[in-house]
This record gives structure tokens, sequence and C-alpha cells, in this order.
């Protein structure tokens, strides 16, 4: 069973540079630090479907476990990343980024 | 062929949810079309007959990571009104940057010679048999080095959100 056939490597590697850009251009566009967050998450999903996809294409599990540890240590990242920000909005009473741009509060 | 179809249906709905992720005024349509996004992308890992980490995906981002932000989100009352504003010179400068870095990386990829390896001849590769022998034979030491990671991420987090310090 081979359903991959008939769609090119070169379609994943576009599809995944879109989607990396499209993180990339939010992580600049937004000030709300929750929306960067998310961002950020859409640039590891897109840098995972490429390596997913390499994986397929040059036979090879590595790659596929290595997609497994990133999605661990973007959970742990996001644990963590959330308590500061609940912290930061404790203290400054926004979620603005630029409310940080003094490294103290 | 319905393969085809169906990469493209995926590829058109995770490119337009993860724009609406950007430009959506309130946070928390944000984070439903991130949701979007996160089945798209466990529909093209199924499509890839990735379904070990298809499954992971949806539990760990849609499950876990989603719930965390959305709790957030309720925690914070973030909604339309009290989202922090840009000046437009600096939206369209962030538009112009990210712009000019999609192009970038489509233009510089958009003829790349791959060499016909295997032309995915392997359709096992994805599934969870495989992938457990790899994980627990190469890989076990990270494996339980990334369970320490959790702990310390749990420690962190709890320590962080404790009321009392300063």
């Amino acid at each position: 069973m081979d359903i991959i056939k008939g769609v090119p490597l070169t379609s994943y590697i576009l599809l995944c540079s879109i989607l990396f850009a499209i993180g990339a251009l939010g992580v600049l566009y937004r000030r709300n630090a929750l929306v960067i967050f998310m961002c950020i998450e859409l640039m590891l999903n897109a840098v995972n479907l490429l390596m997913v996809a390499f994986s397929r294409y040059f036979n090879d599990s590595n790659a596929q476990v290595f997609v497994f540890f990133i999605m661990a240590v973007a959970a742990a990242e996001v644990s963590v990343g959330l308590a500061i920000l609940m912290m930061v909005y404790r203290n400054t009473k926004t979620t603005d980024i630029d409310a940080l741009s003094k490294l103290k509060y | 062929m319905i393969t085809q179809y169906l990469f493209y249906f995926l590829t058109f709905v995770a490119i337009f949810s993860a724009l609406l992720v950007v430009f959506s005024k309130n946070p928390i349509y944000s984070a439903l079309y991130l949701i979007v996004t996160f089945f798209a992308t466990a529909g093209h890992y199924f499509l890839l007959n990735a379904q070990f980490l298809a499954a992971v995906h949806v539990i760990v981002y849609a499950g876990a990571i989603m719930v965390l932000f959305i709790y957030v989100i309720m925690m914070l009352n973030l909604n339309k009104e009290v989202e922090p504003h840009k000046s437009t010179m600096l939206k369209v400068a962030a538009t112009v940057c990210g712009g000019v870095l999609g192009l970038v990386l489509v233009a510089g990829l958009r003829e790349t010679e791959l060499t016909a390896l295997s032309e995915y001849s392997n359709p096992s590769i994805g599934l969870i048999e495989r992938l457990g022998n790899v994980l627990f034979g190469t890989y076990m030491v990270p494996f339980e080095i990334s369970a320490v990671l959790f702990l310390s991420a749990m420690v962190g987090a709890v320590f962080l959100s404790k009321k009392t310090i300063h």
C-alpha cells in the first residue's frame, strides 16, 4: 500500500517553506505574546512535516524519531513559556510583547 | 488520483488557516484556527503513512498544547478589545519581511533536483513497530533524558506560576 505516489517531494518542500514563512510573518506581525507562541508552534510544525516527508523519501526511520523528540520539546517549551506569560501578565497587566522591552517590570 | 486531490485540499486548508492564525484580531480565533492547521498537518502525516506520528501529533498538539493555550486565554481574559495594536508602518514592514522570506525560500527551492533514491518504496517506515525498535534501541538515552526534561519543565512551570515569588 503506497498512498503517497503521485505527490512529488518538491510539493512538500514548497508547502513547508510557505508554512514556515507564515509562522515567521506572524512572529513579526503580532504583538500579543500568546499569538507569537502559536506562530512558533506553526514553524515547528512546518519543520516536522518536512522531516517526515524526507524520512519517507530516504526510507529512514530516524527522522521520525527526531520529530517525536521535537514534539516533546515543544510541549515542554509551551508549558514553561505559558507560565512565564502568566507571570508577565500578573506584573504588567498586559500580554503586549513591547512591555518587556526594558527587561524589568 | 485521490491522494493528489487530498494533498492539495489539505495543503489549502493548512495554509489558509495558518494565515488566519496570523491575521485574526481575536486570540481565541487564532487558537481555533491553529487547531485546524494541526489537523491538516495530521492529515499530511497520514498521507505520508506516518500513522504513529499522526496520532501523537493530534494527542500532543490538539489535545495538550491547545488546551494550555485556551486555558491561558480564558484566565487572562484576552479578547479583541485588549489586543495590543502595532503601528501601520510596523505591520507593513513585518508583512514585507515575512513575504520576502517566503519568496526567497520558494524561489530557491522551486527547482530542486532530487536524486531518485528509493521513491517511497517502503511503506512500513512510519508504523509503530519500526519506530519503537528505533526509539528504544538507538535513541534510548535521549528518550530517558526527555523524561528528565519533562520533569524539569513541570517543576519550572509550577514554580513560575506560584503567587508568592518576588
